[in-house]
């Protein structure tokens, strides 16, 4: 029994990652319908930033990621006006934006593999402190992930429900075209959407590199199809969808493991796992557990 | 320098030309005539790949009964995975299918008694022997050759491969005007009109889905037989992208547009090697090996946003939405 808890509590840290960066992803679907396949590599992106900041130039971890998520904030903000804005004036549809993220995927990989090049790297941070809370024992840096993707996942709610910025938000996400109308600024709406998917993405990232400890610029990527796995299980373009989406699939690939389910799965079977959930929900619910139902 | 005019090395960017076309007429089938976005095309190509070399080194079948067997098994992958996918909404299809490449990526990994897991076909057989799943297919080739009166091999190979992809188009081309073409197409353009007047979209996805899957399988044997090894990392979805970069770069909807989207991303690919003047002298060749994805990223791109028809793309038929 002690190791099913093992499990769960690494399963909820891996599953707040997952929540925080599908949040980022379905934030950024709602408004713009746009499937954000670069979204991975934007956290690596984060992650190399904040590694720069913490390694090479001796800043503490929280400068560092806060260094991280500002530079992924404003990639975002940058790609939008060079790219994603000529494409919607252009009226592109999902297949264009979904092609055009694949392939910016791609530039920022490479871009990241020529600048940081393919070594691993690791923060600054001592992996040996752990902590122990019963039978359950957490390293440092996944104490770290648990609490700062606790408080995110409060304040993005808070946010998104009690603020102004929040609910104009909410309101382009239900219709774009009459909140346009009621007089919400969409060009500065979208920006801010971007700023909070930039953020989330770059603190994905650098949460993921401290709990996996070293990571390359490959990473960002390897976990992108968890992240979007958790954003269709709870309904693309729902903020609470992808939370609780995030946390099951975390939980599931993680309990997966354990020798009390009919042995359990090989641990290099996670990401299939992640999937296996994914078609099964599908089959269920097709559009997702808080998705709503459309056609087309 | 010396690559540059060499005719093997040419021969060899033809060949592998004309794998991507039969792989990209595949998603031309699927995407182009029937509207299904297929992000996992890569996984078809594995599938047949990996049937043909196991049946052929662990079974001991000849190449000429595995080889149809692994288009068939790629087939079946295609309708395994449209079963419970086709009817979702387009973008959880997309997602879905780059998922199912994924996962049969991480099986070839790990399964490692199957498969060779990630030491790729070399560990296929018995511990300490190094496996050879192309030993028939090499003599059919030196015997094409001799046919031929061909100095060199990859000259060969490169008629071979074209005859099939031709052989294949064309079959494609006459089955479009068919009245089972039409249907694809009017279930592209509207799905419901097409089910209210009585057609199963349903099976005509799914037959879209397989057939274009067993085109992959047939790519992914041609693979195995021009490299004669293959692991895992043979099949990443960035295989997937390159074969929807041609299908852009040549044009949707058109099935003669996919040769020469493929001539022209091969053209690319290999071109970028030759990129030996400043500004690329100022970075090593590993480096440049990014700056040629970088490159072909940036081309996409731009064909996304300044020509989303393609290249050869009729705007009235069909533009990238």
């Amino acid at each position: 029994m002690s190791d099913f808890l093992q499990l769960l509590a690494n399963g909820l840290v891996e599953g707040s990652i997952y929540a925080i960066a599908a949040l980022g992803v379905s934030l950024v679907y709602a408004l713009l319908r746009l499937v954000n396949f670069a979204y991975g590599d934007m956290m690596a992106f984060g992650a190399l930033i904040a590694y720069g900041c913490n390694g090479p130039l001796h800043q503490s971890m929280v400068v560092s990621a806060l260094a991280g998520m500002a530079a992924t904030a404003v990639l975002c903000l940058v790609l939008d006006v060079v790219l994603w804005k000529p494409l919607r004036a252009r009226r592109a549809g999902f297949m264009s934006l979904f092609l055009a993220s694949i392939a910016l995927s791609l530039l920022l990989r490479q871009g990241l593999l020529l600048g940081a090049g393919p070594q691993p790297e690791a923060y600054h941070v001592n992996p040996y402190r752990v902590f122990v809370l019963g039978s359950v024992r957490l390293s440092e840096a996944q104490v770290i992930a648990i609490a700062t993707a606790g408080a995110t996942i409060v304040l993005v709610a808070l946010f998104l429900a009690r603020t102004t910025a929040g609910q104009t938000l909410r309101a382009m996400a239900d219709d774009r075209t009459l909140a346009a109308i009621a007089g919400v600024d969409v060009t500065r709406a979208t920006q801010l959407a971007w700023i909070v998917s930039g953020l989330l993405a770059g603190l994905a990232g650098v949460l993921a590199g401290l709990v996996e400890y070293s990571f390359d610029p490959n990473f960002g990527f390897e976990l992108l199809l968890p992240v979007f796995a958790a954003v269709v299980l709870g309904g693309i373009g729902s903020a609470y969808g992808a939370l609780a989406g995030g946390l099951a699939l975390g939980v599931a690939e993680e309990l997966s493991t354990w020798s009390g389910f009919a042995g359990g799965v090989n641990p290099t079977y996670k990401p299939v796992v992640a999937f296996a959930v994914l078609a099964l929900a599908l089959l269920v619910r097709p559009q997702g557990f808080f998705g709503r139902a459309r056609v087309a | 320098m010396s690559t540059l005019f060499s005719g093997d090395f040419w021969a060899f960017v033809g060949v592998v030309a004309g794998i991507y076309t039969i792989l990209a007429l595949g998603l031309q089938i699927q995407f182009g005539f029937t509207g299904l976005l297929n992000f996992g095309q890569v996984a078809f190509m594995a599938i047949g790949a990996y049937t043909m070399a196991i049946l052929v080194v662990k079974e001991g079948w000849s190449t000429w009964l595995a080889a149809p067997l692994g288009i068939a098994a790629a087939a079946v992958g295609g309708l395994v995975l449209g079963l419970p996918s086709v009817r979702l909404r387009s973008d959880y299809f997309a997602i879905v299918t780059i998922a199912f490449s994924e996962i049969i990526r991480y099986v070839a990994t790990n399964e490692d008694a199957l498969t060779g897991g990630s030491q790729g076909t070399i560990a296929l057989g018995k511990v300490g022997t190094a496996a050879q799943y192309n030993t028939q297919w090499s003599s059919f080739q030196s015997r094409v050759q001799g046919w031929l009166g061909f100095s060199s091999s990859d000259a060969t190979m490169l008629v071979i491969v074209w005859l099939v992809a031709v052989a294949l188009l064309a079959l494609t081309a006459l089955a479009v005007r068919t009245p089972w073409g039409r249907v694809l197409k009017s279930i592209r353009e509207d799905e419901d009109a097409a089910a209210s007047l009585g057609k199963n979209v349903f099976s005509y996805k799914l037959q879209a889905l397989a057939i274009g899957a067993a085109l992959a399988g047939i790519a992914g044997l041609f693979y195995a037989w021009e490299f004669s090894f293959f692991s895992p990392d043979d099949f990443e979805p960035l295989l997937t992208f390159f074969a929807w970069m041609i299908l852009l770069l040549g044009g949707l909807g058109r099935v003669w547009a996919v040769p020469i989207g493929a001539g022209v991303f091969g053209f690319i690919f290999a071109g970028t090697r030759f990129l030996d003047f400043a500004p690329f002298t100022w970075f090593g060749s590993d480096q440049r090996a990014y700056l040629r994805l970088i490159i072909i990223g940036l081309v996409i791109l731009a064909l996304v946003v300044f020509r989303p028809q393609g290249l050869l793309g009729r705007k009235q038929e069909m533009v990238l939405e």
